[in-house]
């Protein structure tokens, strides 16, 4: 078998696949379908200091290759997080990665602090990026000051790997990557969902209850793609993609325009045994084209010198 | 145990224009599952349908022998994917996950067991009609539906033991209106010290009035509610239903704690989006 191990920052995860942050509930749930020890790592639901109840449903519409959802980040907060859900967490032998949110920069520093306290928690990534909730999060995401400002705030109170989560609904996503490195982060990962909306004609309603959704799924792969690419030129810091990702052919298009992993997210509710397939196409791809460990993967698109891309 | 099963449709029967009841060869499935539990089913590869939709176990299907052997489902000719199950012949894969859920609890006798069907929530009731006669519970079947073509295994629940009581909304069969009114009936001339358990599944509107009844009249109701599902798995967060927990009304997911929830728990009021 290849060396699937990969690095982010001082972080070693023992292959490049991670369940993604608000698609994987916190983990646990997902035990029967996959042992957690061979994933690189779990990615939990966003986590304020309190618990919150999220949006009334309807909370999710299908769309073309896609999915809305607007949730609102429903969670148990970052007390109930080490208190019931770590201990079960480390026990199953995961490589934890805790999404953290908040409403001010406080709150951010205030849930890292706690986790930083626990035994269990691999790295923190910062949700400054989700399109569904009026306060915090996106008013840090699309503003280089607020990410900047957030990020350097919480680097001061973890010794954690610390990995801002960037929106793709901005102008120039790499400006955020390097406002992220700038401001201490370990890494980065890319794309959040789109922000986006689908009306039903016959009731002229939205069909999600908070009006706006974020759209993810195989619709949107090509432009996460196009936006891991942009941030690998941009930044010396390792880089998480995801977006749309089902195929292991998908995720070989993240490694090679620049992510040191990806993450899955829609594609998991499709398939919750997607995990091995994912380890058995990498290792088959790298042994077929003798690529020695994902670091010589990573950021390896060939470039045809006609064609700057 | 959960299951992921690429299963053969070994039939597929048309009730009506929008109606059939595909059966799938899953074994694994069929032998794990319990009353009233559900699956998470893709017709077919690619992105359209692209996410799982969910379905109650209608029938577990046994072979000569009496093991299980597979699973049927009760579908509703609605979008993309029920369409491609209703067309569906025999031979073809669907993707089946499951089994998921928490089960019916099937009351022992001398307890009574009440069923309450409004149209396609026929579904969950099969599974439970067979852990109650097995267990020697007498069983009902209030059942309604918009016309008596409509009616679809009511005279099956009958041959198997279970006492009918059906409304059609044309009145071309049995109580002309909304099956609450046989259900009011009954148990207005129900013994006082009867013990009956209530389980419904239908329209939002019916199941409530189904919950108001059989609480009013002192009896237990668990209703098996079907909100919109991502992954059936308690990953996305999408199935919530909002249930009063001491003075606190939170939102709970279906696929975990659910579907079958006492009715009690649940927050009418707030019950949106289904």
């Amino acid at each position: 078998m290849a060396d699937l191990s990969t690095r982010l920052g001082s972080l070693t995860l023992r292959n490049p696949f991670i369940g993604a942050s608000g698609c994987f509930g916190y983990g646990v749930e997902y035990k029967d379908a996959v042992d957690l020890s061979t994933l690189g790592g779990v990615a939990v639901k966003g986590l304020f200091l309190q618990e919150r109840q999220g949006h009334p449903p309807p909370r999710i519409v299908e769309t073309p290759a896609g999915m809305l959802n607007a949730i609102g980040l429903q969670g148990i907060g970052v007390h109930r997080f080490v208190a019931e859900k770590l201990p079960e967490l480390r026990q199953l032998g995961a490589t934890t990665i805790v999404n953290v949110c908040g409403t001010t920069i406080d709150e951010y520093c205030e849930v890292s602090r706690v986790l930083s306290d626990h035994e269990g928690v691999a790295a923190i990534e910062l949700n400054i990026s989700c399109p569904n909730i009026k306060e915090g999060g996106i008013q840090f995401g699309c503003s280089l000051h607020g990410t900047h400002d957030v990020v350097s705030a919480v680097r001061k109170v973890t010794k954690l790997p610390l990995i801002p989560k960037l929106t793709p609904n901005v102008t120039d996503v790499a400006s955020f990557a390097r406002a992220s490195e700038d401001a201490g982060a370990d890494a980065v990962s890319l794309v959040n969902t789109f922000l986006a909306m689908a009306i039903d004609p016959e009731t002229r309603t939205p069909k999600l209850s908070n009006g706006l959704g974020g759209l993810s799924g195989p619709a949107i792969r090509p432009i996460a793609v196009r936006m891991v690419w942009e941030c690998h030129n941009a930044v010396k810091i390792p880089i998480i993609g995801m977006g749309g990702i089902a195929t292991i052919s998908d995720a070989l298009e993240f490694f090679i325009a620049g992510a040191s992993a990806v993450q899955v997210g829609t594609a998991n509710f499709v398939d919750p045994f997607i995990w091995s397939k994912l380890i058995d196409g990498l290792d088959e791809y790298m042994t077929r084209h003798h690529i020695a460990t994902v670091a010589d993967l990573v950021g390896s698109l060939r470039v045809p010198s006609h064609n700057h891309a | 145990m959960l299951f992921d099963v690429a299963a053969e449709v070994t039939a597929n029967t048309r009730l009506s224009p929008d109606y059939n009841v595909i059966a799938l060869h899953a074994p694994e499935i069929a032998r794990a599952a319990g009353p009233g539990q559900f699956v998470m089913v893709k017709p077919q590869a690619g992105l359209d349908p692209l996410l799982r939709r969910p379905f109650s176990i209608f029938e577990r299907v046994m072979d000569a022998a009496g093991n299980p052997v597979g699973i049927s489902l009760l579908n509703k000719r609605v979008g993309v994917g029920t369409r491609m199950l209703f067309a569906a012949k025999p031979g073809e894969r669907v993707s089946v996950l499951g089994p998921l859920g928490k089960p019916f609890v099937p009351v022992d006798p001398p307890a009574e067991a009440w069923m309450v069907a409004g149209g396609v929530g026929l579904a969950p009731f099969a599974t439970l009609d067979a852990a109650l006669r097995t267990r020697g519970t007498p069983r009902r079947l209030f059942y309604g539906a918009r016309s008596k073509s409509d009616l679809y295994y009511a005279d099956i629940f009958e041959r198997d033991g279970a006492r009918l009581h059906l409304s059609t909304e044309d009145g071309t069969r049995g109580d002309h209106g909304r099956i609450s009114e046989p259900l009011k009936r009954a148990l207005d001339s129900a013994p006082k010290d009867a013990r009956i358990t209530i389980y419904a599944c239908g329209p939002t509107p019916m199941m409530r009035a189904v919950a108001k009844l059989g609480e009013a009249a002192g009896h237990p109701v668990f209703v098996s509610l079907e909100p919109t599902m991502g992954c059936g798995m308690g990953g996305c967060y999408s199935c919530v239903i909002p249930v009063q927990k001491g003075s606190q009304r939170v939102f709970v997911r279906a696929c975990l704690e659910g579907p079958v929830f006492e009715s009690r728990a649940v927050a009418w009021d707030h019950l949106t989006g289904h």
